[in-house]
């Protein structure tokens, strides 16, 4: 039988893993290669980096960065975060990306999805929405949850997933760095709406919350949460223990 | 040394990395004098069949590898790569493989019901079926990475494992000295280190 998925996912700038309350007020966490070496050491399923770096310095550090990690890490690489175009993909597949998750790039270029869906294969691309309530509907933002696009969000996600994205990264602004549990009602919303795996993203505070998520939602497909991880307050194989003495189908190492 | 088959497709630096960690020296190459020099071969492959299957011919490289492989020369196909050895694929059509495994690679809806997702992404069980010696340092149980939307079919003689998904979908084939494995190995963490290391370890 298929297993949930636990992914921690590393927010990197310049070099170093980092992690925002609510997308601000960054604080430094650890190593990105010998945090990603840990991590599936200890049972992750998979890691997503994250390059919030602006700068071509940043980028390169970045790639760097994830070259060293793909060459010990032998788990599923996604990544993401300044990925506008097909040649983006390119830059980060060479360096041992597994997949490439679109995020803003997907808003400002409508076509970028399918093009790199037909040149790397769906299984490659994955879309990753941040999303937020305003006046009771689900909207899409983008610049790291900043700016409302006015998209509706699960049109918006079904229309990426219909031109090729193989996978879906749901974040909800409003759970997110508050640690109360992921928002069930906007990933229900999503798995209803798309026949791909949804990634439930944003407000995991506690082991709880992973079984909450997984026993309510059955169509959800994978956790992922960083600070939680990286802090220590909830450990990767002790987690995934607990997960299975509830039922929850889980890659026990 | 271990030949990775460089036909343009898919991403190699993952298995390449994945080689170099079990202290095994593997190169990328579309060299046929490369690939005969080699102890054994890797054939990699993602994407759509009939774009591999075109890449491969395009490549030149069809007769010299079937050669090699028909001489004795382990070969290890891999995902798409698994698929490219049977004899027919159903993908969009129906197309030639190499035909180094009977058998035939069609989609796995036709396996499994229809409220699961396809492909089947994320993490399996391998259930042993005919004995593997890719499998000598592994356990049945054991968990492998799985990103697929066909399978092979009618190959239960050859076949090695299957996973579960609804519905039993193979999950590794050996014919001889060619294996196939549809989950990816160098995906597969610690256990597919050791796949890996069986592999290499094979005279």
């Amino acid at each position: 039988m298929i297993t949930k998925r636990i992914i921690p996912c590393l927010d990197v700038r310049d070099g170093r893993v980092v992690k925002g309350i609510n997308f601000e007020g960054i604080r430094d966490v650890s190593s990105p290669v010998d945090l990603a070496d840990f991590y599936s050491r200890n049972g992750a399923d998979e890691l997503v980096f994250y390059d919030i770096t602006a700068s071509s310095d940043g980028r390169r550090l970045f790639t760097d960065i994830l070259r060293k990690t793909a060459e010990k890490v032998f788990i599923p690489l996604t990544v993401g975060g300044g990925i506008n175009t097909v040649d983006d993909f390119d830059r980060v597949l060479k360096c041992g990306a597994d997949k490439v998750s679109v995020n803003s790039g997907a808003i400002r270029n409508p076509s970028l999805v399918k093009e790199a869906a037909l040149r790397y294969g769906s299984q490659c691309v994955v879309i990753s929405a941040d999303v937020k309530r305003v006046d009771g509907v689900f909207r899409v933002f983008a610049k790291g949850g900043r700016e409302n696009t006015g998209l509706e969000a699960v049109k918006w996600i079904s229309d990426c997933v219909r031109n090729g994205a193989g996978e879906v990264v749901l974040n909800s602004i409003d759970t997110d760095g508050v640690k109360k549990g992921f928002d069930l009602e906007m990933l229900d919303a999503v798995c209803n709406a798309v026949s791909v795996p949804v990634i439930a993203s944003g407000g995991a505070g506690c082991m709880e919350d992973f079984v909450t998520l997984f026993k309510s939602l059955p169509k959800v497909d994978a956790g992922l949460a960083a600070s939680i991880f990286h802090f220590g307050e909830v450990g990767i194989r002790e987690l995934k223990e607990e997960l299975s003495r509830n039922g929850i189908p889980m890659r026990l190492v | 040394m271990t030949a990775i088959i460089d036909y343009g497709v898919g991403n190699l630096f993952s298995l390449r990395s994945s080689f170099s960690a079990i202290g095994e020296k593997a190169v990328v190459s579309s060299d046929p004098e490369v690939l005969a020099s080699a102890d054994r071969l890797v054939l990699p492959g993602v994407g759509a069949f009939r774009d591999a299957r075109k890449a491969l011919d395009d490549s030149g490289l069809v007769c010299s590898v079937l050669d090699l492989v028909k001489n004795g020369k382990p070969m290890l196909g891999i995902c798409l790569g698994m698929q490219l050895l049977f004899d027919k694929d159903y993908e969009d059509g129906e197309y030639d493989g190499l035909g180094l495994i009977p058998g035939a690679v069609r989609s796995i809806a036709e396996t499994i019901p229809a409220d699961l997702k396809v492909p089947q992404i994320g993490w399996n069980a391998l259930i042993y079926r005919n004995p593997s010696r890719l499998y000598r340092y592994i356990r049945e149980g054991d968990h492998v990475y799985f990103v697929h939307s066909y399978h092979a079919t009618g190959c239960e003689a050859y076949t090695t494992a299957v996973t579960e998904y609804g519905g039993m979908l193979t999950a590794s084939v050996e014919n001889g000295n060619v294996f196939g494995t549809q989950f990816h190995p160098e995906k597969s963490g610690d256990v597919g280190l050791r796949i890996l290391r069986a592999f290499v370890e094979m005279k």
